[in-house]
């Protein structure tokens, strides 16, 4: 998509939007009735039916965490994809935002004209530890469990930049609080306090119970269209006015945990697509991947919302509050929320709630440009749009 | 230092877990009905009875709900021998799988036929469940298919689906059977390990030396030979402080797992800091390999007593 002239391309418009309710466990449907009822939401808001879509294309997190080697074969009765092209995107955590692309993809290049897309996890049936610690032999086992492999990182960045140690449990208080405004989030305490959050277990110091993402049971879909299929949309559509991804290995020698180069060069990717030369000031909301708290600051420096050794200052002065001048997941983010394999997707289509004013309870106000944020595989998959309330080119 | 040739490592890995499925409406009323010996199709938009029966119409995409029972006298639409059968197979003799379309379904279901041998075998025979002893709501409650020469003038009738004990969740375990084989640079890696060395190696064009190696540079492309000591002293760049048990981890908490820089190495690896209490570990501590016994690691890492280092001279490693 990078550095092409948009108006050879086609515009993409985000017409449909639909999730599940997102819970620790779905017991009632089977894997292939989550998904529908994620798709079907989506076609509803698009005011679609299955006939009307041209191609599908999904994505889950790693086949061990659910055990489903071949996904795009076993839901395509459930998803309308018999007689049409049907597509599966894997890059790990991230794998929700570059599925959306792929899609996003299909329309810009004029191969299709209306695309589903759609992505799920349903962790009650597995176990995604288990899933990432296979005991490869020969191999120095990892001594540290789930956060331990981000805890020395989020150390790092407090050392590098002296942030102070309560920042974590502020940007755990606040996408919690946003959760209780967003029907679909999963984590709803109404009786959560900061104090609740700053006395939970220290796990892996320094990250706290209250600072890690749960573990979901969910599905995210949307429909995106050309500009024909956007006249006819019931509601007004999110288009896409740039989509980057970028990888990098998960260990070389001078990776950089706290920022790493491959999430600065995607995000300096999309904002030159979508014409961003200021993030802070041009864009309204952010949904960024967040899985442990201290993330936020971190990536609010990667993707150049802050300095370097600032971004704890925009999260500690409340900018990144839903009232903030840089709401940060006004949705409740992945802290609330983590169906893995759809966490990125829910970043792309919360952002694109927000330019649609669709966003209910959680809707900033007059959001006109908004970014959606997924990472992956020990910060090695990076996936990112900017979407806008306005047809890119006027 | 050139190389050594040693023996290519290989290991057996296998990759085990029991997952867990929720079915949903139509596979609970499949399932539980096997335990009953009732045999649910569904019915699709166009009137076809689906055997085994799908949530979802593969022609419209409708919903589909409408259940119906079929026979369970059937015909074999297809065949193939098989002569060896395997671990965890229907049958432990010799037997055919089978396509039997039911009586009263339009589509075929794969299974096991109980034969003496190939020779009986022909499309458009007649055979009939033979089911399980015990029966639990699974596909194994049919134990196969045996011939059984019956017409084939069964009625559909519909089916509520509905059962005092539904099936709503079953596991699925699965299992992997890998030979794991390192590679030449992780297999030279941990000869050196036997000897309590560790040896990293270079790259001949960015020169960063890889601790563990793995035979090529995954910055630059392109494979490594030169061998490098590293340590055996290192500094702790960063770390955590784990105030939970994992699984599978035999170590008292809290105890501080740490990223190290062993000297000469261009990136961390990943020990366990001990000799101190744990709340007095920092970045820039200098330690040192501790070894136990025969493991293949070392078992942790203590301070050496040298002064820490100074954050500038090990920032970039972190």
């Amino acid at each position: 998509m990078s550095r092409q002239r948009a108006s050879h391309k086609e515009p993409v418009a985000v017409v449909g939007i639909g999730q599940t309710a997102h819970v620790s466990a779905r017991h009632d449907v089977s894997i292939a009735g989550l998904v529908r009822e994620a798709a079907q939401r989506a076609l509803a808001d698009a005011e679609l039916t299955w006939a009307d879509i041209d191609a599908v294309v999904i994505g889950k997190a790693p086949d061990f965490f659910e055990g489903v080697m071949m996904p795009e074969l076993y839901l395509a009765d459930a998803l309308g994809a018999v007689g049409k092209p049907m597509l599966r995107v894997h890059t790990a955590g991230s794998v929700g935002g570059s599925t959306a692309l792929v899609a996003a993809n299909l329309i810009a290049a004029r191969v299709h004209g209306t695309v589903l897309t759609l992505a799920f996890e349903k962790q009650s049936e597995s176990n995604a530890m288990w899933g990432l610690s296979l005991p490869i032999p020969f191999q120095q086992p990892l001594l540290a469990g789930a956060g331990g492999f981000f805890a020395p990182h989020v150390r790092a960045y407090m050392r590098r930049t002296g942030a102070p140690d309560h920042i974590g449990s502020l940007v755990a208080y606040k996408d919690r609080r946003n959760a209780l405004k967003n029907p679909y989030a999963h984590l709803k305490d109404p009786t959560l306090t900061l104090d609740k959050i700053q006395s939970s277990p220290m796990l892996w110091d320094p990250i706290r119970y209250a600072e890690t993402c749960p573990s979901s049971d969910g599905a995210c879909a949307m429909i995106l269209t050309d500009r024909a299929g956007a006249a006819r949309a019931p509601h007004p559509p999110a288009w896409v006015h740039g989509g980057a991804m970028r990888s990098e290995p998960t260990l070389f020698a001078g990776k950089d945990f706290v920022s790493p180069q491959a999430g600065k060069d995607c995000a300096a990717d999309v904002y030159h697509q979508a014409g961003i030369t200021d993030p802070r000031r041009q864009i309204d909301a952010v949904e960024m991947y967040v899985p442990f708290s201290w993330y936020e600051p971190m990536w609010l420096e990667n993707l150049g919302f802050a300095a370097e050794g600032e971004g704890w200052k925009l999260t500690e002065s409340g900018v990144t509050e839903l009232d903030g001048d840089l709401p940060v997941n006004p949705s409740g983010g992945v802290l609330s929320t983590n169906p893995i394999g759809a966490s990125g997707m829910i970043r792309f289509a919360e952002a694109a709630l927000q330019v649609r004013g669709r966003a209910g309870a959680h809707q900033i106000p007059d959001a006109r440009t908004a970014l959606g944020h997924a990472y992956g595989g020990g910060s090695q998959f990076f996936a990112m749009w900017v979407v806008g309330a306005e047809r890119p080119g006027g | 230092m050139p190389a050594q040739q040693t023996p290519a490592l290989k290991a057996p890995l296998t990759v085990e877990f029991p997952f867990t499925r929720s079915l949903g409406p139509v596979q609970s009323a499949f399932l539980t009905g096997l335990r009953h010996r009732t045999l649910l199709g569904v019915r699709t938009i166009s009137g076809q009875v689906l055997f085994p029966p799908t949530e979802y119409d593969p022609a419209t995409a409708d919903e589909l709900r409408d259940l119906v029972e079929v026979a369970p006298t059937g015909t074999v639409t297809t065949w193939a021998w098989n002569p060896a059968p395997r671990p965890f197979q229907p049958l432990d003799t010799p037997f055919a799988w089978v396509l039997v379309k039911l009586d009263g379904a339009d589509t075929a279901v794969l299974h096991a036929l109980d034969a003496p041998g190939p020779e009986q075998l022909r499309s458009g025979m007649r055979v009939r469940v033979r089911w399980a002893q015990e029966r639990t709501g699974a596909i194994t409650d049919i134990a196969c298919f045996e011939p059984y020469e019956s017409d084939n003038d069964h009625q559909v009738g519909p089916h509520s689906g509905e059962f005092e004990d539904p099936v709503t969740l079953f596991t699925a375990p699965a299992r992997l059977d890998y030979t794991y084989t390192p590679g030449r640079a992780p297999t030279d890696y941990l000869a050196a390990l036997a000897d309590h060395r560790i040896v990293g190696e270079r790259c001949p064009s960015c020169r960063k030396v890889y601790v563990p190696p793995r035979g090529a540079c995954p910055t630059c492309g392109i494979a490594t030979a030169e061998q490098v000591e590293v340590g055996p002293r290192g500094t702790v760049t960063t770390f955590c402080i784990v105030n939970i048990k994992a699984k599978n981890l035999d170590i008292e908490v809290p105890y501080v797992y740490a990223h190290i820089a062993l000297d000469g190495a261009d990136l961390a690896l990943h020990g366990r800091i001990a000799g101190i209490p744990y709340d007095q570990v920092r970045m820039g501590l200098r330690v040192e390999p501790v070894w136990s016994g025969d493991a293949r690691y070392p078992d942790h890492y203590r301070p050496t007593g040298e002064p820490d280092a100074d954050y500038d001279a090990f920032k970039e490693l972190i």
